[in-house]
Protein backbone atom coordinates (compact mmCIF):
# COMPACT_ATOMS: atom_id res chain seq x y z
CA UNK A 1 0.00 0.00 0.00
CA UNK A 2 1.59 3.25 -0.40
CA UNK A 3 1.31 5.86 1.82
CA UNK A 4 -0.28 3.14 4.66
CA UNK A 5 0.82 5.42 7.39
CA UNK A 6 -0.79 8.74 6.07
CA UNK A 7 -4.21 5.82 5.52
CA UNK A 8 -4.15 4.46 8.50
CA UNK A 9 -4.40 7.53 10.49
CA UNK A 10 -7.12 9.35 8.78
CA UNK A 11 -8.76 5.52 9.24
CA UNK A 12 -8.44 5.74 12.84
CA UNK A 13 -9.58 9.67 12.72
CA UNK A 14 -12.46 8.53 10.62
CA UNK A 15 -13.16 5.69 13.18
CA UNK A 16 -13.28 7.79 16.17
CA UNK A 17 -15.17 10.61 14.81
CA UNK A 18 -17.74 8.13 13.77
CA UNK A 19 -17.98 6.51 16.79
CA UNK A 20 -17.99 9.33 19.36
CA UNK A 21 -21.50 9.50 20.41
CA UNK A 22 -21.64 6.06 21.50
CA UNK A 23 -18.38 6.66 23.24
CA UNK A 24 -19.08 9.72 24.61
CA UNK A 25 -22.40 8.76 25.69
CA UNK A 26 -20.70 5.72 27.27
CA UNK A 27 -18.43 8.03 29.19
CA UNK A 28 -20.70 10.03 30.54
CA UNK A 29 -22.68 7.36 31.79
CA UNK A 30 -25.81 8.41 29.70
CA UNK A 31 -25.60 5.00 27.71
CA UNK A 32 -27.42 3.18 30.73
CA UNK A 33 -29.54 5.95 31.81
CA UNK A 34 -32.91 3.96 32.23
CA UNK A 35 -35.95 5.96 33.10
CA UNK A 36 -37.36 5.74 36.75
CA UNK A 37 -41.29 4.54 36.44
CA UNK A 38 -43.42 5.35 39.81
CA UNK A 39 -44.81 2.66 40.53
CA UNK A 40 -48.39 2.04 40.91
CA UNK A 41 -50.53 3.71 43.62
CA UNK A 42 -52.83 1.51 43.69
CA UNK A 43 -53.54 -2.50 43.25
CA UNK A 44 -50.75 -5.42 42.65
CA UNK A 45 -51.26 -5.84 38.95
CA UNK A 46 -51.70 -4.40 36.05
CA UNK A 47 -54.57 -5.24 34.06
CA UNK A 48 -51.64 -7.82 31.99
CA UNK A 49 -48.64 -8.61 32.70
CA UNK A 50 -45.52 -6.01 32.79
CA UNK A 51 -43.68 -7.63 29.81
CA UNK A 52 -46.41 -7.48 27.76
CA UNK A 53 -47.88 -3.98 28.92
CA UNK A 54 -44.10 -2.75 28.55
CA UNK A 55 -44.02 -3.84 24.74
CA UNK A 56 -47.81 -3.57 23.65
CA UNK A 57 -49.43 -1.01 25.59
CA UNK A 58 -50.37 0.78 22.56
CA UNK A 59 -51.84 -2.24 21.07
CA UNK A 60 -53.92 -2.56 24.01
CA UNK A 61 -55.40 0.79 24.27
CA UNK A 62 -55.97 0.75 20.47
CA UNK A 63 -58.26 -2.50 20.87
CA UNK A 64 -59.72 -0.94 24.26
CA UNK A 65 -60.67 2.57 21.80
CA UNK A 66 -62.60 0.41 19.03
CA UNK A 67 -64.03 -1.56 21.37
CA UNK A 68 -65.58 0.84 23.42
CA UNK A 69 -65.90 3.44 20.19
CA UNK A 70 -67.10 1.40 17.75
CA UNK A 71 -68.70 -1.69 19.03
CA UNK A 72 -70.03 0.05 22.41
CA UNK A 73 -68.50 -2.18 24.35
CA UNK A 74 -66.87 -1.08 27.97
CA UNK A 75 -66.10 -3.95 30.46
CA UNK A 76 -62.36 -5.50 30.13
CA UNK A 77 -62.06 -9.24 31.04
CA UNK A 78 -58.21 -9.64 31.81
CA UNK A 79 -56.59 -13.40 31.26
CA UNK A 80 -57.32 -13.67 35.67
CA UNK A 81 -60.98 -12.96 34.51
CA UNK A 82 -61.51 -9.21 36.69
CA UNK A 83 -62.89 -7.09 34.72
CA UNK A 84 -62.01 -3.62 33.95
CA UNK A 85 -63.76 -0.47 32.69
CA UNK A 86 -61.87 0.02 29.46
CA UNK A 87 -60.84 4.46 30.11
CA UNK A 88 -57.50 5.84 29.62
CA UNK A 89 -58.08 8.39 32.20
CA UNK A 90 -60.11 6.44 34.48
CA UNK A 91 -58.86 2.60 34.92
CA UNK A 92 -55.04 2.97 33.66
CA UNK A 93 -54.73 6.47 35.86
CA UNK A 94 -56.38 5.14 38.61
CA UNK A 95 -53.42 3.35 39.49
CA UNK A 96 -50.71 5.05 37.66
CA UNK A 97 -51.92 8.37 39.06
CA UNK A 98 -49.24 10.51 38.25
CA UNK A 99 -49.21 10.28 34.08
CA UNK A 100 -46.27 12.80 34.26
CA UNK A 101 -43.88 10.08 36.31
CA UNK A 102 -45.24 6.94 34.73
CA UNK A 103 -46.68 7.74 30.63
CA UNK A 104 -44.82 10.92 30.12
CA UNK A 105 -41.31 9.65 31.29
CA UNK A 106 -41.14 6.86 28.97
CA UNK A 107 -42.67 8.57 26.46
CA UNK A 108 -40.18 11.19 26.50
CA UNK A 109 -37.11 9.08 26.82
CA UNK A 110 -38.31 6.80 23.37
CA UNK A 111 -39.33 10.61 22.00
CA UNK A 112 -42.66 9.16 20.86
CA UNK A 113 -45.20 11.86 21.39
CA UNK A 114 -48.65 10.00 21.09
CA UNK A 115 -51.55 12.35 21.68
CA UNK A 116 -54.13 10.71 24.29
CA UNK A 117 -53.87 14.14 25.95
CA UNK A 118 -55.56 16.69 23.63
CA UNK A 119 -58.29 15.23 24.32
CA UNK A 120 -58.30 12.14 26.89
CA UNK A 121 -58.31 14.27 30.57
CA UNK A 122 -55.90 14.04 33.52
CA UNK A 123 -58.22 13.95 36.17
CA UNK A 124 -55.68 15.25 38.27
CA UNK A 125 -55.45 18.46 36.50
CA UNK A 126 -58.50 19.33 36.65
CA UNK A 127 -59.84 18.80 40.21
CA UNK B 1 -10.90 -21.37 6.94
CA UNK B 2 -11.49 -21.94 3.35
CA UNK B 3 -14.93 -21.33 1.80
CA UNK B 4 -15.73 -22.49 -1.54
CA UNK B 5 -18.31 -20.39 -4.17
CA UNK B 6 -20.84 -22.95 -3.65
CA UNK B 7 -20.10 -22.92 0.55
CA UNK B 8 -20.48 -18.51 0.39
CA UNK B 9 -23.69 -18.95 -2.31
CA UNK B 10 -25.86 -21.26 0.34
CA UNK B 11 -24.49 -19.41 3.36
CA UNK B 12 -25.76 -16.23 2.15
CA UNK B 13 -29.16 -17.50 0.97
CA UNK B 14 -29.47 -18.86 4.37
CA UNK B 15 -29.15 -15.69 5.81
CA UNK B 16 -31.31 -13.81 3.54
CA UNK B 17 -34.31 -15.94 4.09
CA UNK B 18 -33.96 -15.79 7.57
CA UNK B 19 -34.03 -11.42 7.48
CA UNK B 20 -36.60 -11.93 5.43
CA UNK B 21 -38.50 -13.84 7.67
CA UNK B 22 -38.35 -11.78 10.91
CA UNK B 23 -41.07 -8.96 9.54
CA UNK B 24 -43.29 -11.92 9.56
CA UNK B 25 -42.53 -13.46 12.86
CA UNK B 26 -43.45 -9.75 14.03
CA UNK B 27 -46.60 -9.46 11.80
CA UNK B 28 -47.83 -12.74 13.52
CA UNK B 29 -47.92 -11.29 17.26
CA UNK B 30 -49.26 -8.01 16.61
CA UNK B 31 -52.25 -7.33 17.85
CA UNK B 32 -52.81 -10.38 20.11
CA UNK B 33 -54.38 -9.39 23.15
CA UNK B 34 -53.48 -11.22 26.52
CA UNK B 35 -56.81 -11.94 27.11
CA UNK B 36 -59.80 -13.60 25.37
CA UNK B 37 -61.65 -10.70 23.36
CA UNK B 38 -64.56 -12.69 23.35
CA UNK B 39 -65.70 -12.31 26.78
CA UNK B 40 -65.33 -8.29 26.15
CA UNK B 41 -69.12 -6.71 26.77
CA UNK B 42 -70.89 -3.99 27.67
CA UNK B 43 -71.76 -2.15 30.87
CA UNK B 44 -73.98 -4.36 33.50
CA UNK B 45 -76.95 -2.28 32.53
CA UNK B 46 -77.51 -0.24 29.64
CA UNK B 47 -80.03 1.49 27.96
CA UNK B 48 -80.81 -0.43 25.08
CA UNK B 49 -83.55 0.48 22.13
CA UNK B 50 -83.74 -1.13 18.34
CA UNK B 51 -84.19 2.84 17.37
CA UNK B 52 -83.23 5.82 19.66
CA UNK B 53 -85.53 8.95 19.07
CA UNK B 54 -86.83 11.76 20.97
CA UNK B 55 -90.25 13.75 20.80
CA UNK B 56 -89.49 18.35 22.28
CA UNK B 57 -93.54 18.88 23.37
CA UNK B 58 -93.55 22.43 22.49
CA UNK B 59 -96.52 22.71 24.48
CA UNK B 60 -93.97 22.30 27.55
CA UNK B 61 -90.81 23.81 26.08
CA UNK B 62 -91.78 26.76 25.29
CA UNK B 63 -93.42 27.61 28.28
CA UNK B 64 -90.46 29.78 29.90
CA UNK B 65 -88.65 31.46 26.75
CA UNK B 66 -85.48 31.87 28.23
CA UNK B 67 -85.13 28.50 29.37
CA UNK B 68 -81.69 26.96 28.69
CA UNK B 69 -81.15 24.05 31.00
CA UNK B 70 -81.11 21.18 28.37
CA UNK B 71 -78.20 23.04 26.73
CA UNK B 72 -76.27 24.36 29.90
CA UNK B 73 -76.10 20.45 30.60
CA UNK B 74 -75.73 19.25 27.16
CA UNK B 75 -72.35 21.66 27.54
CA UNK B 76 -71.84 20.65 30.99
CA UNK B 77 -71.61 17.00 30.37
CA UNK B 78 -70.07 17.18 27.32
CA UNK B 79 -67.03 19.64 27.52
CA UNK B 80 -68.58 21.60 24.91
CA UNK B 81 -66.18 25.32 24.93
CA UNK B 82 -67.85 28.79 24.61
CA UNK B 83 -65.48 30.83 22.57
CA UNK B 84 -68.02 33.94 22.41
CA UNK B 85 -68.19 34.28 19.15
CA UNK B 86 -70.46 32.50 16.73
CA UNK B 87 -67.40 32.28 13.87
CA UNK B 88 -66.13 29.35 16.22
CA UNK B 89 -69.09 28.17 17.95
CA UNK B 90 -69.50 24.40 19.09
CA UNK B 91 -72.87 23.35 19.74
CA UNK B 92 -74.19 19.90 20.16
CA UNK B 93 -77.55 21.48 21.05
CA UNK B 94 -78.75 24.96 20.34
CA UNK B 95 -81.88 27.35 19.70
CA UNK B 96 -83.19 28.81 16.70
CA UNK B 97 -86.18 30.78 15.91
CA UNK B 98 -89.01 28.87 14.59
CA UNK B 99 -89.03 30.00 11.21
CA UNK B 100 -84.92 29.68 10.55
CA UNK B 101 -85.56 26.11 12.17
CA UNK B 102 -88.77 24.97 9.72
CA UNK B 103 -88.06 26.66 6.65
CA UNK B 104 -90.14 24.71 5.00
CA UNK B 105 -93.13 25.76 6.89
CA UNK B 106 -95.10 27.90 4.38
CA UNK B 107 -97.60 28.75 6.36
CA UNK B 108 -98.21 32.24 6.40
CA UNK B 109 -100.27 32.44 9.96
CA UNK B 110 -98.87 29.91 12.56
CA UNK B 111 -100.12 29.43 16.05
CA UNK B 112 -98.64 32.90 17.65
CA UNK B 113 -96.82 31.33 20.45
CA UNK B 114 -94.83 28.92 17.93
CA UNK B 115 -94.41 31.26 15.37
CA UNK B 116 -91.98 33.67 17.66
CA UNK B 117 -90.46 30.76 19.35
CA UNK B 118 -87.09 29.64 19.78
CA UNK B 119 -87.05 25.88 19.56
CA UNK B 120 -83.87 23.73 21.01
CA UNK B 121 -82.15 22.27 17.74
CA UNK B 122 -79.96 18.73 17.69
CA UNK B 123 -78.64 16.27 15.63
CA UNK B 124 -81.68 14.65 14.23
CA UNK B 125 -79.70 11.41 13.89
CA UNK B 126 -81.30 10.45 10.23
CA UNK B 127 -82.13 7.21 9.13
CA UNK B 128 -80.36 7.96 6.33
CA UNK B 129 -77.89 10.12 7.26
CA UNK B 130 -75.99 12.36 4.49
CA UNK B 131 -73.17 13.21 6.66
CA UNK B 132 -72.48 9.37 7.09
CA UNK B 133 -72.56 8.78 3.15
CA UNK B 134 -69.64 11.48 2.66
CA UNK B 135 -67.31 10.70 5.68
CA UNK B 136 -64.32 9.48 4.09
CA UNK B 137 -62.91 7.33 6.95
CA UNK B 138 -66.29 6.21 8.46
CA UNK B 139 -65.50 8.89 11.11
CA UNK B 140 -69.18 8.98 11.67
CA UNK B 141 -71.54 6.72 11.29
CA UNK B 142 -75.24 4.83 12.05
CA UNK B 143 -74.80 2.35 14.60
CA UNK B 144 -77.28 -0.45 13.02
CA UNK B 145 -78.65 -1.74 16.65
CA UNK B 146 -79.97 1.13 18.02
CA UNK B 147 -79.83 4.56 14.96
CA UNK B 148 -77.31 6.41 16.64
CA UNK B 149 -75.31 8.43 14.65
CA UNK B 150 -71.74 8.19 16.33
CA UNK B 151 -68.78 9.94 16.25
CA UNK B 152 -65.73 8.85 16.40
CA UNK B 153 -62.68 11.56 17.21
CA UNK B 154 -59.99 9.60 16.76
CA UNK B 155 -60.68 9.20 13.01
CA UNK B 156 -62.09 12.23 12.18
CA UNK B 157 -59.47 14.02 9.88
CA UNK B 158 -61.05 17.29 10.01
CA UNK B 159 -62.46 17.70 5.85
CA UNK B 160 -65.61 18.72 6.96
CA UNK B 161 -67.68 16.98 4.09
CA UNK B 162 -70.06 15.98 6.78
CA UNK B 163 -70.71 19.42 7.61
CA UNK B 164 -71.43 20.34 4.24
CA UNK B 165 -73.59 17.25 3.76
CA UNK B 166 -75.29 17.85 7.07
CA UNK B 167 -79.13 19.85 5.94
CA UNK B 168 -79.60 20.94 9.63
CA UNK B 169 -76.24 22.26 10.88
CA UNK B 170 -75.75 20.30 13.78
CA UNK B 171 -72.35 19.46 13.44
CA UNK B 172 -69.25 21.89 14.20
CA UNK B 173 -66.15 22.08 13.36
CA UNK B 174 -63.35 23.14 15.87
CA UNK B 175 -60.96 25.66 14.30
CA UNK B 176 -59.63 26.34 17.52
CA UNK B 177 -58.71 24.26 20.12
CA UNK B 178 -60.98 24.04 22.50
CA UNK B 179 -60.18 23.45 26.04
CA UNK B 180 -59.21 26.36 27.66
CA UNK B 181 -62.11 28.04 25.96
CA UNK B 182 -64.38 25.18 28.56
CA UNK B 183 -65.91 26.81 31.80
CA UNK B 184 -65.34 23.55 34.12
CA UNK B 185 -63.93 20.43 32.90
CA UNK B 186 -65.97 17.42 33.19
CA UNK B 187 -63.25 14.31 33.48
CA UNK B 188 -65.34 12.17 32.74
CA UNK B 189 -65.70 12.81 29.63
CA UNK B 190 -62.40 13.58 26.94
CA UNK B 191 -62.62 16.91 25.00
CA UNK B 192 -61.88 17.16 21.56
CA UNK B 193 -58.78 18.41 19.51
CA UNK B 194 -58.31 21.34 16.91
CA UNK B 195 -58.86 20.14 13.47
CA UNK B 196 -62.38 17.65 14.12
CA UNK B 197 -65.89 17.65 13.98
CA UNK B 198 -68.50 16.95 16.99
CA UNK B 199 -72.55 16.44 17.38
CA UNK B 200 -74.83 15.48 19.37
CA UNK B 201 -74.58 11.85 20.14
CA UNK B 202 -78.02 11.10 22.13
CA UNK B 203 -75.77 10.86 25.06
CA UNK B 204 -74.80 7.33 23.80
CA UNK B 205 -71.93 7.15 26.86
CA UNK B 206 -74.70 7.69 29.29
CA UNK B 207 -77.13 5.06 27.44
CA UNK B 208 -74.16 2.52 28.09
CA UNK B 209 -74.26 2.72 31.65
CA UNK B 210 -77.93 3.07 32.24
CA UNK B 211 -78.28 6.83 32.05
CA UNK B 212 -81.14 9.20 29.97
CA UNK B 213 -79.42 11.76 28.00
CA UNK B 214 -77.98 14.42 30.16
CA UNK B 215 -80.51 17.52 28.18
CA UNK B 216 -83.58 15.01 28.90
CA UNK B 217 -82.98 14.56 32.77
CA UNK B 218 -82.68 18.45 32.75
CA UNK B 219 -85.85 19.47 31.39
CA UNK B 220 -87.48 20.79 34.25
CA UNK B 221 -90.81 20.34 32.33
CA UNK B 222 -90.22 17.08 31.07
CA UNK B 223 -90.37 18.23 27.60
CA UNK B 224 -88.29 16.13 25.71
CA UNK B 225 -89.39 12.36 25.66
CA UNK B 226 -86.53 10.08 25.00
CA UNK B 227 -87.36 6.50 23.95
CA UNK B 228 -87.60 3.78 21.74
CA UNK B 229 -89.54 4.05 18.20
CA UNK B 230 -89.56 0.35 17.81
CA UNK B 231 -91.21 -0.51 20.73
CA UNK B 232 -95.26 0.28 20.39
CA UNK B 233 -95.54 0.60 24.21
CA UNK B 234 -93.19 3.11 24.33
CA UNK B 235 -93.70 7.06 25.62
CA UNK B 236 -92.54 8.29 22.50
CA UNK B 237 -94.57 5.83 20.30
CA UNK B 238 -97.60 6.56 21.98
CA UNK B 239 -96.89 10.49 22.24
CA UNK B 240 -95.96 10.40 18.25
CA UNK B 241 -99.67 8.55 18.05
CA UNK B 242 -101.45 10.71 20.07
CA UNK B 243 -100.13 14.60 19.04
CA UNK B 244 -99.07 16.02 15.87
CA UNK B 245 -95.77 16.20 15.27
CA UNK B 246 -93.17 17.98 12.62
CA UNK B 247 -89.63 17.51 11.72
CA UNK B 248 -87.11 19.37 10.19
CA UNK B 249 -87.29 19.35 6.22
CA UNK B 250 -88.56 16.00 5.80
CA UNK B 251 -89.03 16.20 2.19
CA UNK B 252 -85.13 15.99 2.13
CA UNK B 253 -85.79 12.00 2.70
CA UNK B 254 -82.67 11.79 5.42
CA UNK B 255 -85.83 10.70 7.94
CA UNK B 256 -84.60 12.67 10.55
CA UNK B 257 -85.56 11.19 14.54
CA UNK B 258 -86.53 14.36 16.00
CA UNK B 259 -89.99 14.98 16.16
CA UNK B 260 -91.60 18.53 17.52
CA UNK B 261 -94.93 18.13 19.41
CA UNK B 262 -96.98 20.85 17.78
Amino acid sequence: MYDAGKVIIGLIVFLVLITFPTWYNVATGKATYVPELEKAVRGDHCVADTTYMKAKHMDLLNQWRDMVVRQDKRIYVAADGTKYNMSLSGTCLDCHADKTKFCDRCHAYMDVNPYCWECHIDPKEYK
Amino acid sequence: MCVDRRKFLQLAGLTALGVAAQPIRLLGQEDSLPADTSLIGREEHPLTAKRWAMAIDLRKCLKDEGCNDCVVACNKTHNIPQFGNRKDEVKWIWKEHFESAFVDQENDFVEETVKHSNLPLFCNHCDNPPCVRVCPTQATWKREEDGIVMMDWHRCIGCRYCMAACPYGSRSFNWRNPRPFIEKINPDFPTRMRGVVEKCTFCQKRLSEGLLPACVVACKEKAMIFGDLEDPESDVRKLLQERFSIRRKPVLGTQPEIYYLV
